[in-house]
């Protein structure tokens, strides 16, 4: 198609976006409304947006099969109010019809979940009351998390307002070095441009070192975009989806990539080859170091898990580091897979044995110690290395207890050592 | 319509788990959210604000998780309104969407000092420092978010494009 004269190509984003707002183009900075695919809630969330829904008169929600309820914060529940959060959920999605309601026992983390579920996919525009809800960027959606009255909106009409955001270009290339996974390259990203460095914009990663990363690896990065402010992570939709999306999603997937002539807000290139395995130290996701520029920080626990590194890729790395090894005396390692699918892949693969005979437990699929809710909070004063995305103060338990993020192995390899260590120190 | 109070002041990347703690997050009654307003950013804070009391922050207030319980503990405390140098985007649609007013003013935030006396001019984006004597000027919300806030918010948006549907 021609463009009309001083037109621009569009990226990416600005093309899932117009596609959704029924139009040719969109431009950054212009308010719009677009069709959702998929509304997503948990049991944090969902009870206020179902409060809100019930506000706007509507009886019934747009679309049943559009809506997507995970209780994964507080389960299996952790005291009562929890309790009567999650039964509010379930009688909604009773009460409503809506299929991918997701029971504890066949439930993961609301972000490992729906891409193994099939339920979101490449070309798709996903709105959840959760701000992790990025991470399916990965698939080459645009996905982009909102509050609950956003979503109570989104789930009466089926559409939602957004700015069309401004994009940056995250361009990687070289090889990996060992121990180095996607985490790294999203932590050493915002530690470069910091916690609000693409604030309200889209970051757009590719590159080839993109184009070679697992599935697993670029969920992980695409899931730490809000950690850089960013409205949506993004990562166009190639052989390595298309495979991952195949065996899972029903109806059509679509797939768009940006013009060679797209407009970028700011482009940065980084040499992969140059990056070490990297940790984020307190209180901010961009206080990030090499690890060999850490320093000995001894730890109480070390957590594995989470909807940033719950995946294959993260457990079997982390079992690569503790085959035949032990957690040291002093340390609690908690690992955390993301789904049941994730827990039952980890058992037949024999990595659950492993961490057992480790000295590690192992929990089924829940938020619990990612946001200091349960399952393994800390007390004043601990400290814990975890493969999560957050290490605001107080956000794994006492406001005194500090988090340094890092990817599986690290995490790993930490919690062998006592302290925090490169698994080439093993 | 003028808001008047004294300000409780807050560095940069004010985050959600600092504004409501995850732990308390097993309820959404806002009263009970306000009993633990900003506890980890200044654990006097719940205790002390008083109605009408303003917020003051500086760059991507409100970052981290999406939890509307964050504008609603700040309101619920008795919070008049919040002014940041930049807010974080799921807070900023958030506040919108409760009815909390919020200005974004650098300058603003760079001026005022904690215990401030300041008077707030929403329609206008006017920020008037009393103990200070000095003005600020905040960036106007662009019309259709107005219109949100005028609607009184997404919910009743919503319920009236519902009613024109029949
Ligand atoms: S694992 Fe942590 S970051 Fe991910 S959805 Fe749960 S609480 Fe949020």
């Amino acid at each position: 198609m021609r463009k009309g004269w001083g037109a621009l190509g569009m990226t990416i984003t600005e093309k899932i976006l117009a596609a959704h707002a029924e139009r040719d183009r969109v431009e950054p900075g212009e308010l719009i409304t677009v069709k959702v695919d998929m509304v997503l809630g948990n049991d944090i969330t969902a009870p206020v947006a179902i409060d809100q829904f019930r506000k706007t008169g509507a009886r019934t929600v747009f679309d049943p099969n559009k809506i997507a309820l995970v209780p994964d914060h507080f389960v299996p529940n952790k005291d009562i109010k929890s309790a009567l959060q999650c039964a509010k959920v379930k009688e909604f999605a009773r009460e409503q019809g809506i299929p991918h309601y997701f029971e504890v026992g066949r439930m993961g983390i609301e972000h490992c979940l729906l891409p193994e579920q099939g339920l979101v996919r490449p070309g798709d525009v996903i709105i959840g009351a959760d701000s992790h809800t990025c991470t399916y960027g990965a698939l080459g959606a645009f996905a982009t998390g909102v509050g609950s009255t956003d979503m109570a909106a989104a789930m009466t009409l089926g559409e939602i307002w957004l700015k069309v955001p401004e994009s940056m270009k995250f361009v990687y290339y070289g090889k990996p070095r060992r121990w180095v996974y996607g985490k790294d390259l999203i932590l050493y990203t915002i530690g470069q441009i910091g916690v609000d460095g693409a604030a309200y914009k889209a970051m757009e990663f590719c590159g080839e070192s993109i184009e070679n990363l697992s599935m697993d690896s670029r969920f992980t990065m695409a899931n730490m975009a809000v950690e850089a402010g960013a409205k949506n992570g993004i990562i166009a939709a190639d052989e390595v989806t298309l495979e991952y999306v195949r065996e899972r999603a029903k109806g059509k997937c679509r797939v768009f990539e940006s013009d060679p002539d797209a407009n970028y807000s700011a482009v940065y290139e980084y040499d992969v080859s140059k990056i070490e395995p990297q940790v984020a130290l307190p209180h901010l996701p961009d206080n990030v170091r090499p690890i060999s520029e850490v320093g000995e920080v001894r730890i109480d626990q070390a957590v594995i898990g989470s909807c940033t590194n719950g995946r294959m890729e993260d457990l079997r790395a982390a079992a690569e580091v503790l085959r035949g090894r032990r957690v040291h005396p002093e340390v609690r390692l908690l690992v955390f897979p993301g789904t049941q699918q994730i827990y039952l892949q980890a058992i037949r693969e024999g990595l659950v044995e492993i961490f057992v005979e480790a000295g590690a437990a192992i929990s089924t699929p829940t938020c619990g110690p990612c946001l200091g809710g349960h399952m393994g909070v800390l007390a004043e004063g601990e400290k814990a290395i975890a493969t999560t995305n957050r290490n605001f103060v107080g956000r794994m338990g006492h406001p005194k207890s500090e988090v340094y993020l890092s990817n599986a192995a690290v995490a790993a390899a930490s919690a062998v050592k006592g302290r925090i260590a490169s698994p080439e120190e093993l | 319509m003028a808001i008047k109070g004294r300000v409780w002041k807050f560095g940069d990347h004010v985050d959600t788990d600092a504004i409501i703690p995850a732990r308390y997050l097993h309820t959404s009654d806002p009263a009970e959210l306000a009993k633990h307003c900003m506890e980890d950013a200044d654990p006097r804070f719940a205790g002390q604000v008083q109605h009408g009391d303003i917020i003051v922050g500086g760059r991507n207030f409100g970052c981290g998780s999406s939890r509307e319980h964050a504008p609603i503990a700040i309101k619920a405390a008795g919070v008049s309104c919040v002014i940041a140098a930049s807010f974080a985007r799921i807070f900023f649609r958030n506040a919108l969407n409760v009815g909390l007013p919020i200005l974004e003013s650098p300058e603003a935030a760079r001026q005022i000092e904690p215990g401030d006396l300041v008077e707030v001019f929403l329609g206008e984006g006017l920020i008037r420092n009393v103990t200070r004597g000095e003005e600020y000027h905040a960036a106007p919300l662009p019309e259709f978010m107005q219109r949100i806030v005028d609607c009184g918010g997404i919910i009743n948006y919503v319920r009236q494009r519902i009613q024109d549907r029949g």
